[in-house]
């Protein structure tokens, strides 16, 4: 039997020997759900790659049919936020409780441009008739008998785009929750877990936008 | 506890670097490079990918286990890609009825 050797706190519940142990465990935990993520998102990179297999034509008209300045505009807002993360789990680290719900606050609120940003790709894409199932859909360009074929590539993009903007609204979520926590004084230098793995999540959705942004925006673009 | 607490200045080099990428991989894009425009644009997506997991996720100093275990989740991606794609590219190749 194990002594009782420890008080339970926050940083070292009594399950764990250390509260480096803890923050492992924690670290490694967070990695864990984050894999089931890329592979869930790697399930539509993969329908992509196979769509735009097999209609290279009309993938690429749709494809440069959407907005390049607007999407890498959105990209830099997203790495921006990235870099107030880093800076808030940095602080964090170092327990300076204002920095911490400054840079929240900042990355909440660059997280919310962006996807005021997208709402605003999607409002165009209902003007342009761009939206799958829509009685009214046609995409320039392309023949009556292959505007399906069209439909599937939008259908794509708003699966793909939609998701990732679900995943940056659980992560304002996250951040909103985050910011009151530390108000209330809750992470210290020994104990920012929650600070850290929201970090990791946050890091992880810009990824996804990272490869998002040149498959849906970018790689057939020359061909215009 | 010996956390490693990175400073400022590196986290700034990684976001202008990071920024200077997505300039880049727009600007190529509108450069006809025919069957590498996808190279060039994935290929500047994962130096992107790269850097986020290194140095914002601490991969850089994270544990062994934790390393092992983000390999092994590109490893499962991988399988999924690569598997899929094999087929899908070769089905054509024998002839076979009903492709």
């Amino acid at each position: 039997m194990a002594s009782q050797s420890h008080v339970e706190t926050l940083a070292l519940r009594e399950q764990f020997d250390t509260a480096g142990q803890q923050k492992d465990a924690s670290t490694l935990g967070m990695w864990l759900f984050l894999i089931t993520e890329i592979m869930f998102f790697g399930g539509m990179f993969l329908a992509y790659s196979v769509y735009r297999g097999i209609y290279p034509t009309i993938f690429a008209i749709a494809s440069t049919s959407l907005n390049v300045y607007i999407g890498a505009a959105n990209t830099v807002v997203l790495l921006c936020s990235s870099f107030t993360m880093v800076l808030a789990v940095r602080a964090a680290q170092l327990g300076q409780r204002r920095a911490i719900i400054v840079f929240l606050v900042l990355t909440l609120a660059l997280g919310t441009v962006f996807l005021g940003v997208k709402a605003y790709e999607w409002k165009e894409k209902f003007e342009e008739h761009h939206i799958p199932g829509q009685a009214a859909f046609h995409l320039e360009g392309v023949s009556a008998d292959q505007q399906g074929h069209a439909q599937l590539f939008f259908s794509l993009y708003f699966a793909m785009t939609g998701l990732h903007a679900l995943h940056m609204v659980i992560g304002a979520g996250i951040l909103t929750v985050l910011i009151f926590q530390a108000r209330r004084g809750k992470f210290t230098a020994d104990y920012m877990t929650p600070v850290d793995v929201a970090g990791l999540y946050w890091h992880f959705v810009d990824i996804i936008w990272i490869f998002l942004f040149p498959l849906l925006y970018l790689i057939d673009r020359h061909l215009k | 506890m010996h956390e490693h607490i990175d400073s400022i200045k590196l986290y700034a080099l990684v976001f202008i670097g990071l920024i200077i990428l997505t300039v880049v991989t727009t600007a190529v894009a509108f450069v006809d490079l025919g069957p590498f425009s996808v190279v060039a644009a994935l290929g500047i997506a994962v130096c992107k990918m790269l850097l986020v997991a290194l140095f914002f996720m601490h991969i850089r100093h994270s544990t062994k286990l934790t390393r092992l275990v983000v390999l092994g989740g590109l490893l499962w991606l991988f399988i999924l890609l690569a598997l899929t794609m094999s087929d899908f590219v070769t089905r054509g190749a024998l002839g076979v009825p009903g492709r």
